[in-house]
């Protein structure tokens, strides 16, 4: 039973860390969102609240959690209650296996950096896409349940782009796997430890990913299913209050999964760009995990701002535009990095 | 030695060809080129497995089979079966070509859902897994189920697919359950293991006798046996008039392999434990029972039919009754009786199927009994055929109907299964009622407008092929069975 | 092995209750959420038997797959509240409550003969349920029917693509 104890406090600890740092994380996207987009868009942006406005996250949720939460007559309302949370529980489950650093040894014992107990367990990368297919539900339902037809649109759109694309997703991570010789994502990592990162031996790999994950983010280019020009904001049209609050969130807190994935998968993850012992860090000390730590943290960082810098730059797809690039050119441009990764492996390895 | 490759020869082909057929088709639109590959790909699987034919079962068993992990027979019955599918697949292509161009567009899927139909068929042939053997009857299902619906803007077409896809998905469930208790009861999915287990008693008598009994339903469903025929009749009369002869043959023959396979290594096995549930003998009296009740209601619902087509879809019915005596014998002879049964009524069904086919006239008109009335005078030769095939499908010497009969016969007898003799005795009687009545009809009727639908173009091959296959069978039968020497 | 009984208990009973649910429910919708949840805890009845692989084939595979098509035809039809089609007793209700005692009746003489006695989970298990022991054993022992597998999912693809293409090729 000690363990079992133990097992949970220690869970329980890092789930604490885990949810505020992406709350945290998420409060920071919306703020440098608005930043970028002002700067692109040649304005200020929000600079009023607080220094440099940077209090203007916390300022939104006040305004939504004040807001009148407004369920239309004719929706389902247990339905409609469920999808934002199904939405919002699917973007923080993710970081269960998301490993933030290697570990760190107190009291001579080990501590993995992530929320998993066991790191070992071979399945990370698996997971992620199990719950990415899984995230479909809240926008699919949230569009069902409000008994609107943009909503159900927009729902039905999202369905449609996520099953799609997950696809191609999944390719280009088996080239991955295929390298490391395992579903893990610590040993994903530490396979590209000293600047072997998977972005220079998987460059296709990396553009397949990068642009499926746009599509599963529901982020522009793709953000079909909130299209505000032709779907009035698609699913979460019926959604006023904290519900609205928690697809806001969820979106925020999906953009730094994507980040973080693609930092793990492609960029290195928390892998020091100078060896540990240049640094004289030893293996395993506070001081190195905080090193690979702010590694990670501004890895994702700098993929977070190259997404908002996207989202306004280039415009909107059309619909069949979308399911053209999806299954006819990111499908087959998936299986043939699958064969010149096999080829590769089986030349050079 | 044995290269493997070279065992394994007819289902590497046709599956490598299947899937080429369709690539070719998808590169060059080609219909010519698609036609005559597949036809190519077909005369490949019959003659490799002519060629693994003639390996001795003892050199076969010797053969390293590191490869397939045992999963897979090689050579003797699965080989023989081998051409038997072969030949239905190329009886299918001649007769369809023409019957596809008359009636609908020449769609070249069709070529390449054949052939993949066949791929099923070899997998089940050659299995020596139940995992191999699910595969194979899936594998040739789905195809079924898209044939049927092939004509897709026509109402019995679409209405036999959904029921034979709904159906057939179900009996598909009861197979998978069958196969994970027998499983969870010998622990191995290899046959040949299975059947060593049984012999040792080492295995769980109550998920066995379960397992083989789900089993038994979802094959039997396949067979369009007893009380799972109900979708045959709907199934063959919707669909295209060539595919028919397809399902109700090669299909009807793959299912049986299926059960001869799971008999082979099951039911012959000599069991001491008394607390087998379905101990081979109950098993054999239940396929028995099957059997029985199937010639009888085959036959008897067919009297009744004022259609061709449906006529021959009951009478298939009533045909697999019969070859599920050779399963219910049990024994090599009975083993070598179904095959033969197959390799027989392939070629008659395949072409009394073939000339509906050519006298249907678009829409579905033309299939009445009374239609064929008088068509000697129009179509003499067509007439002939039609009427050596009704022949042979009624069990009358000299056609090859009459031999494949006599051996099954002769193997329930052997085995002690008289009643049952008696039973098909009186089921195969009571077809004769409908089968000479449709010569009598085309010969003896007067018709004030007889049919008449022009020449005879591809069709020509599928009945000449099968004339000369009915003939040659029924007057040398003892050829076909000196394959036989070579098998187990 | 605490953790390991009071995990599976809480799965066990949570999927034996979402089962429930699937066929209780008057909603198609809820029925099909319902659904999804019992898939989930079928994966963590797997977790506790260290069958990893198969677990996060299980979510990927049946709820995010198989129950997006399904929850889809649910929204494009419309289905409204299943209440209106429910009818008193009939005939076919009667033998799914035989169907249903008979498999009931099944498991419990499984049970009881004993066949499930050695119910501790094998050390062997965790080895087993890993992505690398389950591919080799896809890419070795089973390479034939992996292949077979293959060219069926490729007929049906065919298949469903013949069957829902909108116009069929016309020449002549």
């Amino acid at each position: 039973m000690d363990s079992f104890l133990y097992i949970l406090a220690l869970a329980g600890i890092k789930l604490g860390i885990v949810f505020t740092l992406v709350l945290l994380a998420a409060a920071a996207l919306v703020y440098l969102e608005r930043r970028i987009a002002g700067i692109i868009q040649d304005r200020l942006g929000p600079n009023r609240t607080g220094p440099f406005g940077l209090l203007q996250p916390f300022a939104d949720v006040t305004k939504l959690l004040m807001k009148e939460d407004i369920v239309p007559e004719a929706a389902n309302k247990k339905i409609h209650g469920i999808a934002p949370i199904i939405t919002l529980g699917v973007a923080f489950v993710v970081y269960a296996v998301i490993p933030f650093g290697d570990y760190i040894l107190i009291n001579g014992e080990k501590i993995y950096m992530g929320l998993a107990t066991a790191p070992d367990i071979n399945i990370g990368i698996l997971f992620i896409l199990a719950m990415t297919s899984v995230g479909i539900y809240g926008i699919t339902l949230a569009g069902w349940s409000s008994n609107n037809k943009y909503s159900l649109i927009g729902g039905l759109r999202s369905a449609a782009q996520m099953v799609s694309y997950e696809i191609a997703m999944g390719l280009a991570l088996v080239g991955v796997v295929m390298l490391t010789g395992s579903f893990g994502l610590s040993d994903i990592v530490r396979h590209q430890d000293g600047w072997l990162w998977n972005i220079f031996t998987q460059p296709l790999g990396f553009i397949i990913f990068l642009t499926a994950s746009f599509a599963e983010m529901n982020r522009t280019p793709f953000d079909l299913p909130e299209a505000d020009a032709e779907l009035v904001g698609g699913y979460n049209t019926e959604y006023s209050g904290m519900k609205f609050g928690m697809f806001f969130l969820a979106e925020y807190a999906n953009m730094a999964t994507s980040s973080a994935i693609i930092a793990l998968v492609y960029l290195g993850g928390w892998t020091l760009p100078v060896p540990a012992e240049t640094l004289g860090l030893e293996d395993g000390s506070v001081l190195l995990g905080l090193a690979q730590f702010v590694t990670f943290i501004v890895k994702i960082f700098a993929m977070t701002i190259f997404i908002i810098w996207v989202r306004w730059s280039i415009p909107r797809f059309r619909y069949d535009q979308l399911m053209h690039l999806g299954w006819k050119i990111l499908l087959p441009l998936g299986l043939i990095n699958l064969v010149l990764t096999a080829v590769g492996i089986k030349i050079f390895a | 030695m044995i290269n493997e490759f070279i065992l394994a020869l007819p289902l590497l082909l046709i599956a490598i060809g299947s899937i080429l057929v369709l690539m070719l088709d998808a590169a060059t639109r080609n219909k010519q080129i698609v036609y005559y590959t597949s036809i190519l790909v077909l005369l490949g699987l019959g003659i490799s497995a002519g060629y693994t034919l003639q390996f001795d079962v003892a050199i076969i068993a010797q053969a390293d089979k590191t490869i397939s992990a045992n999963t897979i027979f090689y050579g003797g019955m699965s080989a023989v079966f081998d051409i038997i599918f072969a030949m239905g697949g190329l009886l299918t292509l001649f007769a369809s070509r023409e019957y596809l161009q008359r009636n609908y567009k020449e769609i070249n899927e069709c070529y390449s859902l054949v052939l993949l139909a066949v791929v099923g068929m070899v997998v089940i042939a050659h299995s020596n897994s139940l995992i191999m053997l699910f595969l194979g009857v899936e594998l040739m299902s789905i195809v079924f189920y898209i044939l049927t619906g092939f004509f897709r803007n026509r109402e019995h077409a679409l209405e036999a697919a959904l029921k034979y896809f709904i159906l057939g998905s179900f009996a598909s469930g009861f197979l998978l359950y069958g196969i994970a208790l027998i499983y969870g009861s010998t622990g191995s999915l290899i046959l040949s293991d299975i059947s060593q287990q049984i012999a040792s008693g080492n295995y769980n008598s109550i998920y066995l006798s379960i397992g083989l009994g789900l089993m038994t339903v979802g094959l039997c469903f396949k067979v369009a046996a007893f009380p799972f025929h109900q979708w045959a009749p709907d199934v063959y009369y919707g669909s295209p008039t060539a595919i028919s002869g397809f399902l109700c043959t090669s299909g009807k023959a793959a299912a049986l392999v299926a059960l001869v396979v799971v008999a082979k290594n099951v039911l012959s096995v000599e069991t001491s434990n008394v607390n087998y549930l379905l101990e081979s003998t109950t098993a054999r009296n239940i396929l028995a029972g099957i059997s029985a009740c199937t010639m009888i209601i085959g036959n008897l619902s067919a009297l009744a039919q004022k259609n061709v087509k449906r006529m021959l879809a009951y009478s298939s019915v009533a045909h697999a009754g019969y070859i599920l005596m050779g399963i219910v014998a049990c024994s090599t002879e009975g083993f070598y009786a179904v095959a033969f049964y197959c390799a027989v009524y392939l070629f008659m069904q395949v072409g009394a199927f073939a000339i509906v086919g050519f006298i249907e006239f678009r829409d579905e008109g033309n299939m009445l009994i009374s239609d064929y009335a008088d068509l000697r005078t129009t179509h003499p030769a067509l007439a002939a055929a039609m009427a050596c095939f009704m022949l042979s499908l009624a069990g009358i010497p000299p056609f090859g109907g009459f031999f494949g009969k006599y051996f099954l016969f002769v193997a329930a007898i052997k085995s002690g299964y008289l009643w049952l003799t008696l039973i098909a005795v009186v089921a195969s009687i009571i077809s004769m009622y409908f089968y000479i009545g449709l010569i009598l009809t085309m010969y003896f009727k007067n018709n004030e407008n007889p049919i008449n639908v022009g020449k005879m173009q591809g069709t020509k091959l599928t009945v000449a092929l099968s004339i000369i296959g009915v003939i040659l069978l029924g007057i040398m039968p003892n050829v076909f069975y000196g394959l036989f020497n070579f098998t187990f | 092995m605490t953790l390991e009984i009071i995990s599976f208990v809480v799965f066990a009973l949570l999927a034996i209750a979402s089962a429930l649910l699937v066929i209780t429910a008057k909603h198609p919708v809820v029925s099909a959420m319902s659904m999804i949840f019992h898939f989930f805890m079928l994966a963590g009845l797997y977790l506790t038997l260290s069958a990893q692989f198969i677990a996060v084939m299980q979510v990927m595979v049946y709820a995010g797959a198989i129950m997006v098509l399904v929850v889809f035809a649910i929204m494009l039809l419309n289905l409204g509240d299943e209440g209106k089609l429910r009818s008193g007793f009939n005939f076919r209700k009667l033998v799914a409550w035989f169907l249903g005692g008979a498999l009931a009746v099944q498991i419990a003489v499984l049970l009881s003969n004993g066949a499930l006695s050695n119910t501790a989970i094998s050390e062997k298990a965790s080895e087993l349920g890993t992505a690398q022991v389950i591919g080799g054993e896809l890419f070795t022992n089973y390479i034939y029917p992996i292949e077979i597998v293959g060219i069926l999912l490729f007929a049906a693809i065919v298949g469903a693509i013949y069957m829902a293409k909108k116009n069929l090729p016309t020449e002549e």
